[in-house]
């Protein structure tokens, strides 16, 4: 069971060889990759930051949840801050199970939780120039706060 | 009481500071601090953020000690 926030890049293979056991029949990966567009503005690359010590904390707190929900220790996320650009992978889940149902379940449980609860921030560039802090909670709209 | 508060991304860009030293007669509460915020920010923070204490979320009536480290904490965009 691991939950880091890294600042490299995020190596898929690693998560998935990390989790891997012959006691786990089924693996689920979730890679989350920076988009080209967004509320149909072209995005050019983010920049993701945190507060380290509560994301950490909440990371790790989310992962023991799942590990005791699902029933299983075989879960290892990492998230990565810094600046992004297209395709890059800003977060990874690796979770193993002996049977599939739970392995998704317990994917997907981890990266809804980090999307509520984890005290990261995305402030997106987009390609005329402006940026801009994400907030997931509004509705889209034309016009929005600019900071330049 | 002297209460650090931690600010991050478009608070922190609204306040022009990473931090604020806020001083609050005791017995203090989240809410309390959060107002002498708000009364700096003129309308960035809205009326009722998520707060951590102690890198933890914390309710508006939870009484600080001197040495919390209090965090208000805006919409979070992760994963």
């Amino acid at each position: 069971m691991r939950a880091d926030l890294v600042e490299q890049p995020i190596d898929v293979a690693a998560l998935v060889a990390e989790v891997a056991s012959v006691e786990s029949g089924a693996t689920t990966v979730f890679v989350g990759t920076v988009r080209d567009v967004n509320d149909g503005r072209p995005v050019t690359g983010v920049d993701y930051s945190a507060y380290a010590a509560m994301a950490s904390a909440e990371l790790t707190r989310i992962v023991a949840e799942a590990v005791a929900r699902f029933g299983t220790e075989r879960v290892a996320v990492e998230h990565r801050l810094g600046a992004l650009t297209l395709g890059d992978v800003s977060v990874g889940i690796a979770v193993s199970h002996p049977r599939r149902a739970q392995s998704m379940d317990a994917a997907r449980y981890v990266i809804e939780e980090i999307k509520k609860r984890v005290p990261i921030w995305k402030r997106e560039h987009y390609a005329d120039g402006t940026r801009e802090w994400v907030d997931p909670s509004r509705a889209p709209h034309p016009v929005t706060t600019q900071i330049p | 009481m002297n209460v650090r508060v931690l600010l991050f991304a478009s608070y922190a860009d609204a306040l022009g500071a990473d931090a604020l030293q806020v001083d609050v007669p005791e017995p203090v509460r989240v809410r309390d601090v959060l107002s002498v915020i708000q009364n700096r920010a003129a309308h960035a923070v809205p009326p009722a953020p998520l707060v951590a204490v102690n890198a933890e979320y914390a309710d508006m009536d939870r009484v600080l000690s001197p040495n919390d480290e209090v965090a208000i904490i805006p919409p979070v965009a992760g994963g």
